[in-house]
């Protein structure tokens, strides 16, 4: 197998019918590598918060995913609004969802939790105005 | 215990079934879906009563064996479609999430 598998994707911004369909793409991906089911559904999870703030918050951007034969690296990028604060962004129960949103079952405030726990390394780059840049690193056992 | 086997025990509706055959080790109940996604086990009966197409998604990523629909709750549109092209088990029940989960905990014994 080659070095890199490069995976790119278009998320479209308040689509909630295909939010998810990129995070199912890797998914079914890393399941056809033969990557361990538990660190599969640790990329899945992390990723799909993701994409799912992507949806909700910023109107949209695109996911990478960057598969190598021990890891796997996972970049979403949006020009939306930006975080104002990241530090309260990553609290458990905060989130600045609508109350549309919500009624689908979203805006738990678990989204950037979820992000930090699942995956080995989280990181998280925004400016207000300017749009937010997440860095997801999953190690294979 | 199968999927068919929780059908049977709650009196369920077959709303998609992809593999009736498929075991439920475990359950989860849960209506926020960043929860049910960190949290909901693999291989494990999600009791709920959301029915979006988000459903399908969490159901898919978390790999749970089995959305049990309760209180009668009507799948929204687009759901069947998307449970159907995912390949999801979904059954549908008019018992409240306590009592289902009670039912498949005695006679199921998850």
């Amino acid at each position: 197998m080659q070095d890199c598998v490069h995976l790119e994707y278009r998320v479209d911004g308040q689509n909630f019918v295909s939010a998810g369909s990129a995070t199912e793409s890797v998914k079914t991906f890393l399941k056809g590598m033969g990557v361990n089911p538990q660190d599969v559904r640790r990329v899945a999870i992390a990723m799909y918060e993701g994409e799912i703030n992507m949806v909700i918050h910023a109107n949209g951007g695109y996911a990478y995913a960057d598969i190598y034969v021990d890891k796997c690296i996972i970049t979403l990028v949006d020009t939306g609004k930006g975080i104002k604060d990241i530090d309260l962004a990553l609290q458990p129960g905060y989130s600045t969802a609508s109350d549309e949103v919500r009624a689908l079952g979203f805006g738990a405030g678990m989204g950037l939790p979820n992000m930090k726990k699942y995956a080995d390394e989280c990181i998280i780059e925004s400016e207000v105005g300017k749009g937010t840049k997440v860095t997801l690193v999953t190690r294979f056992d | 215990m199968t999927v068919n086997d929780l059908c049977g025990i709650l009196s369920a509706q077959k709303v998609n079934i992809a593999d009736g055959n498929r075991q439920i080790t475990c359950g989860y109940a849960g209506d926020l879906l960043s929860f049910v996604m960190g949290r909901a086990p693999s291989d494990s009966a999600w009791f709920t009563v959301m029915t979006n197409v988000n459903v399908c998604a969490v159901a898919t990523l978390a790999d749970v064996s089995c959305v049990v629909i309760c209180e009668g709750s009507q799948p929204m549109p687009g759901f069947k479609e998307k449970a159907a092209e995912q390949g999801i088990n979904v059954i549908l029940t008019d018992d409240d999430i306590y009592t289902a989960i009670k039912k498949a905990v005695n006679e199921g014994q998850i």
